[in-house]
């Protein structure tokens, strides 16, 4: 039944792209219903787990996919970006042509990422991946201005050096294991003649992972193409790409196949901590909203990489969890940058000030995004860090939990700044012309700011269902 | 376009010639024939269009260019020695040791590749369709 | 592994870092977007090489050959994509020197 994630949009592709007239009109439409309905499935199984389907295509198809909790998160959470990404971009596209091209590309990237979580062989991960990068390529260039030419370039190159170390790292797996699918792998570390070309392999895929997930110190690329891509697009890169295709392999890769040694620990913590305290510097000097923004999904991704270094189940939990709350309050606030962009005209915080009676809906919005994003109580983000700093605690890892505390400071400080700046002082006299906003993206801020409220609340009740249940998945 | 970058090309093509005798020494036919039909004419064709939309540097600036080069990358013959005479001291490789692999049932390509790995069939087929959607939205003439 | 052919994959690696090697060169030192592309070309085909020998050696040439044919498919399309960003980065800047894609900082 899961083949149908990836059948299904590749058969509306095609059937969008046929030559008559009305389907093309209708193509938002029909686009964010098949998302509506890949969220609803997911919440289904999840709620309902009893319940299971018909395998009809698999008579037809030798897929191999398999579908366990973490899947359905992903899933969850791919069809919750990608349609936010898509009522955004209804709302500030302006020309036809080019709102046809984003949700055809739109698509691709959801085949591309739908079969990266559902896939259990290293060699179509790969293929994969390289989709979603390729259409995100294009996406970023959408409008081809020249600040989004240069993102995309900056994007290219390091992504290409990413894909060399991957495949370098694909030779040594297949010198090592013969066969290329997760079971293989995981059975040839218990190997012991294999241990270097593994070791050799883990670490090369390793590099090539990092620069994918925009880590320090292998960032460079990040700020420039979140910044400079359109809002719709920032939207979908900082929520799903940039993650799904490198941080969730991540979370996969070592949850699952690698075993943790004590020396790649130690890697995945430092590499986390430079991360969180990095990019929580440079947040503090930036104009530009939305870089403001990139460099706050770097610190937090290093929180991320954080709890996987810790290596214990309850650290796995942590950033799974963590994982789904950043996906919704980083799409939160780069919502309101659009918002902002299309009613004020730009995103520079130097020209926007004291827009809180202009704006109020969008003011109220971005101040629950970042409250989760600092971590407080009681919304969503405060209880994901709050299991990663414990597990940090109960693995002995003190220096590592106190960074990650300390953190939070400066994160609450970067933001606060930025809601000082924006929303309270007084109205600059150039500001009065306001522009008209739709209902879509009244509708994307309002939701995605009540799923963070309210995933906050529900945890205190239902964590031992739904969260906690995570740690099974770590070997 | 200048002549160096002509001969770049040519040289990228003729790489591709030699990395498909050498694949198909190392009995993998199909994969020799893929490179050298695709690599060898059809990047070559591709490199040769994109190239005549821009235009040619004059001489001067050639040998403006050629000047910082040797100025901006000092550091790169000094690395690469550095790095030969730690190798040949044996200093940074490490102990070699490579597993014994059962040998495995050896199916013929045709049957790996159209059999049991559907889902990188798929990968392709979504692959040419997003290419095809990059050259649409990204090599369209701007409207004057 | 018998020796032999622990012998020819060392010399089989040892062309592929060769190979790298220029491909980095290339992309570091160039002066002209298209050539930074041709640098990643010949990065791959070191890449492809590399899985081609391995696969040689192990015994498994029937899974490197359909690895290196959908290989040589996506970098057939990454190329053609950055072939189209550099077409407009040249409309832009007028000239295609990468040194000219540095506005945007911080």
């Amino acid at each position: 039944m899961f083949s149908l994630f990836i059948l299904v949009p590749l058969i509306l592709l095609f059937v969008l792209n046929l030559p008559v007239n009305f389907i093309s009109r209708a193509a938002v439409g029909l686009a964010g219903v098949f998302l509506l309905i890949q969220v609803l499935l997911a919440l289904l199984h999840t709620l309902l787990p009893w319940v299971t389907y018909p395998d009809i295509l698999g008579a037809f198809f030798a897929f191999n996919l398999y579908v366990d909790n973490l899947t359905l998160v992903m899933l969850l959470t791919i069809g919750i970006v990608a349609f936010v990404s898509l009522m955004v971009a209804a709302g500030t596209i302006a020309q036809e042509r080019q709102k046809f091209y984003f949700v055809n590309l739109l698509l691709i990237c959801v085949i591309g990422m739908n079969t990266i979580v559902l896939v259990r062989d290293i060699f179509s991960l790969y293929i994969f991946i390289e989709i979603t990068s390729v259409t995100s390529f294009i996406l970023i260039a959408l409008q081809k201005n020249k600040s989004a030419i240069e993102g995309t370039f900056k994007y290219l190159i390091l992504s290409a050096i990413a894909t060399v170390f991957m495949l370098t790292a694909l030779a040594f797996f297949m010198l090592a294991c013969g066969d290329l699918s997760f079971a293989a792998i995981h059975s040839a570390f218990f190997n012991p003649g294999a241990s270097f070309a593994l070791k050799l392999a883990t670490s090369l895929f390793l590099c090539g992972l990092f620069i994918k997930s925009g880590v320090a110190p292998f960032h460079g690329w990040l700020p420039d193409a979140y910044s400079a891509a359109p809002s719709c697009v920032s939207v979908l890169l900082a929520g799903i790409v940039t993650k799904v295709a490198g941080v969730y392999v991540l979370l996969r890769l070592f949850g699952s196949v690698f075993v943790l040694n004590p020396s790649l620990q130690n890697i995945l913590l430092l590499v986390g901590a430079f991360s969180i305290v990095l990019a929580a510097l440079a947040a503090l000097t930036q104009d530009d909203f939305k870089r403001l923004l990139a460099y706050s999904s770097i610190s937090q991704v290093g929180y991320i990489i954080l709890a996987l270094g810790c290596g214990t189940p309850l650290a796995f939990a942590g950033a799974v969890f963590h994982f789904f709350n950043h996906a919704i309050f980083k799409s939160l606030l780069f919502v309101n940058s659009a918002v902002l962009e299309k009613q004020f005209g730009s995103t520079d915080m130097n020209k926007l000030a004291g827009l809180g009676a202009k704006a109020p809906v969008t003011g109220f919005t971005s101040l629950i995004g970042m409250l989760s994003t600092a971590g407080i109580p009681p919304l969503s983000g405060f209880w994901s860090k709050l299991i990663i700093i414990i597990a940090l605690f109960s693995a002995g890892r003190f220096v590592y939990a106190g960074i990650a505390l300390l953190a939070s400071v400066l994160t609450l400080a970067y933001f606060l700044a930025f809601q000082r700046r924006v929303f309270f002082g007084k109205t600059d006299s150039a500001l009065e012309h306001v522009g008209k906003i739709s209902f879509g993206l009244r509708f994307s801020e309002v939701s995605l700011a009540i799923i963070t409220a309210v995933a906050g609340l529900i945890f205190v009740f239902a964590h031992n269902n739904w969260v906690l249940p995570l740690r099974g998945i770590f070997w | 376009m200048t002549v160096r970058l002509i001969r770049s090309i040519v040289g990228l093509a003729l790489t591709s010639a030699i990395l498909a005798v050498i694949m198909y020494r190392l009995n993998s036919p199909l994969a020799a024939v893929f490179e050298l039909s695709v690599c060898s004419g059809l990047i070559s064709v591709i490199f040769v269009t994109t190239v005549s939309f821009t235009q040619r540097i004059s001489n001067e600036k050639l040998a403006i260019r050629r000047k910082e080069r040797l100025l901006r990358f000092w550091y790169l013959p000094i690395i690469l020695i550095a790095a030969g005479v730690l190798l040949s001291q044996h200093l940074l490789v490490p102990h070699f040791s490579w597993p014994v692999l059962e040998p495995a049932k050896e199916l013929d390509v045709r049957n790996v590749l159209w059999n049991a790995r559907h889902l990188d069939l798929i990968g392709q087929v979504v692959m040419l369709l997003a290419g095809a959607l990059g050259v649409v939205v990204l090599f369209k003439e701007p409207k004057k | 592994m018998s020796q032999s052919l622990m012998q020819m994959f060392g010399l089989f690696s040892i062309f592929v870092i060769l190979l790298m090697i220029t491909g980095i060169y290339c992309m570091l030192v160039s002066f002209n977007l298209i050539r930074i592309i041709i640098g990643f070309e010949i990065l791959v085909k070191a890449a492809t090489l590399l899985i081609i020998s391995a696969g040689y050696i192990c015994g498994r040439t029937a899974l490197a050959q359909s690895i290196v044919i959908t290989l040589i498919v996506i970098e057939i399309v990454v190329m053609v994509v950055a072939g189209g960003v550099a077409l407009w980065a040249f409309r832009h800047n007028k000239n295609i020197d990468p040194r000219d894609l540095g506005n945007l900082k911080g």
